[in-house]
């Protein structure tokens, strides 16, 4: 059926049948909240146990990039914001040109998570058969993007953390897995996000949205703001963990 | 209905909150980075789970329009949360307090 917001034979009005289908999208992403909720918990766990593990890695994790991909994706979630605000007054321009620019931070977001994962891979920290928590500082030449201060100071932080946990480099690798799993499947539900902002910005180009109907930019707001909210928790469970040091 | 008419009970936020918002997130963003470089030894991990908690409820408030949706909508939202926490409490509340045979307490190595 091609939807365009006719008023469905069960439904008395407009506005009731928009109250259900934004109910219909907040019991999916209570679903969403309890399939991270369980990814927390033994994120949680682990830290718990492997606390000096978890330390170290988050501290080579660089703070830089993952602070400026969250300012990156809460502005995207203002523009966001500013495309159903758009669709609900009906500035039929304006929707379009939020939605691309929540399309193009989004993209900003998946580019710097590039830069970020290359650089893991070139560091040794994927969990795996080469996974090395000393390569960089065993290696420093191969490191050429971390400084000499910050590589002194990392060669420190795990001399402490391998006297602390003399299998320090099983258990960083349990952080990291923490971190690949986290941040991919956060990705992966980004990909999915932009993919649905490309179908609205394609039916907005069309015209289609107003202040009579809209309930698709306000459902797939929903599902981008809460995708915003799993990276507010992410980034100070992953990068944020002993910074003090 | 002309095209134009406004949904009747659809809230509409307006730019001025959504611009506010996003300053109190940005604010807050710094504000947990900074934190984070003070040593509050096991308190460090608290501070940045309320100010992460803060944000959130910003989002879900004024983003999501949480504030201005039927109650019933509200109840599914709280619901979730209070189940997350469920899982969260209990669990967690159960591998700490756990003594194996030997009488060693959690994590029993």
């Amino acid at each position: 059926m091609h939807r365009t917001g006719e008023l469905y034979g069960q439904f008395k009005t407009l506005d009731q049948q928009k109250d259900t289908a934004t109910l219909g999208m907040w019991i999916f992403l209570v679903t969403e909240v309890m399939f991270f909720g369980g990814i927390m918990l033994a994120y949680t766990l682990n830290r718990h146990v492997y606390f000096h593990a978890f330390a170290m890695g988050s501290n080579t994790l660089s703070l830089g990039l993952g602070g400026f991909n969250t300012v990156v994706l809460l502005a995207s979630s203002f523009t966001m914001a500013m495309a159903v605000w758009s669709a609900q007054t009906s500035k039929k321009g304006l929707i379009s040109l939020f939605l691309a620019l929540t399309i193009l931070l989004g993209f900003v977001f998946f580019g710097v998570k590039y830069v970020e994962y290359s650089q893991k891979f070139h560091h040794h920290l994927v969990p795996g058969k080469s996974f090395d928590i000393f390569y960089c500082v065993n290696n420093p030449a191969k490191c050429d993007d971390i400084t000499p201060e910050d590589m002194a100071k990392e060669r420190e932080e795990l001399e402490n953390a391998k006297a602390a946990d003399p299998n320090l480099n099983a258990h960083a690798q349990l952080y990291y897995s923490a971190y690949f799993g986290m941040t991919g499947l956060h990705a992966l539900h980004m990909v999915i996000g932009a993919g649905l902002l490309f179908w609205l910005l394609k039916n907005s180009f069309a015209g289609i949205y107003s202040a009579r109907w809209n309930t698709p930019v306000d459902i797939v707001g929903l599902y981008w703001h809460f995708v915003d909210i799993v990276w507010i928790y992410l980034f100070p469970l992953l990068y944020l963990i002993d910074r003090h040091k | 209905m002309s095209e134009t008419e406004p949904n009747h009970t659809d809230h509409i936020v307006s730019p001025g909150i959504y611009l506010t918002i996003i300053l109190c997130l940005l604010g807050l963003t710094g504000a947990t980075v900074a934190a984070a470089y003070v040593n509050l030894a096991q308190f460090n991990i608290v501070v940045a789970l309320a100010i992460a908690t803060l944000k959130a409820t910003l989002v879900v408030l004024f983003f999501m329009h949480a504030k201005y949706v039927p109650k019933r909508t509200q109840l599914v939202i709280v619901a979730g949360i209070f189940w997350l926490a469920l899982l969260l409490l209990m669990t967690m509340s159960d591998y700490v307090s756990r003594i194996d045979y030997r009488g060693i307490r959690f994590p029993f190595s």
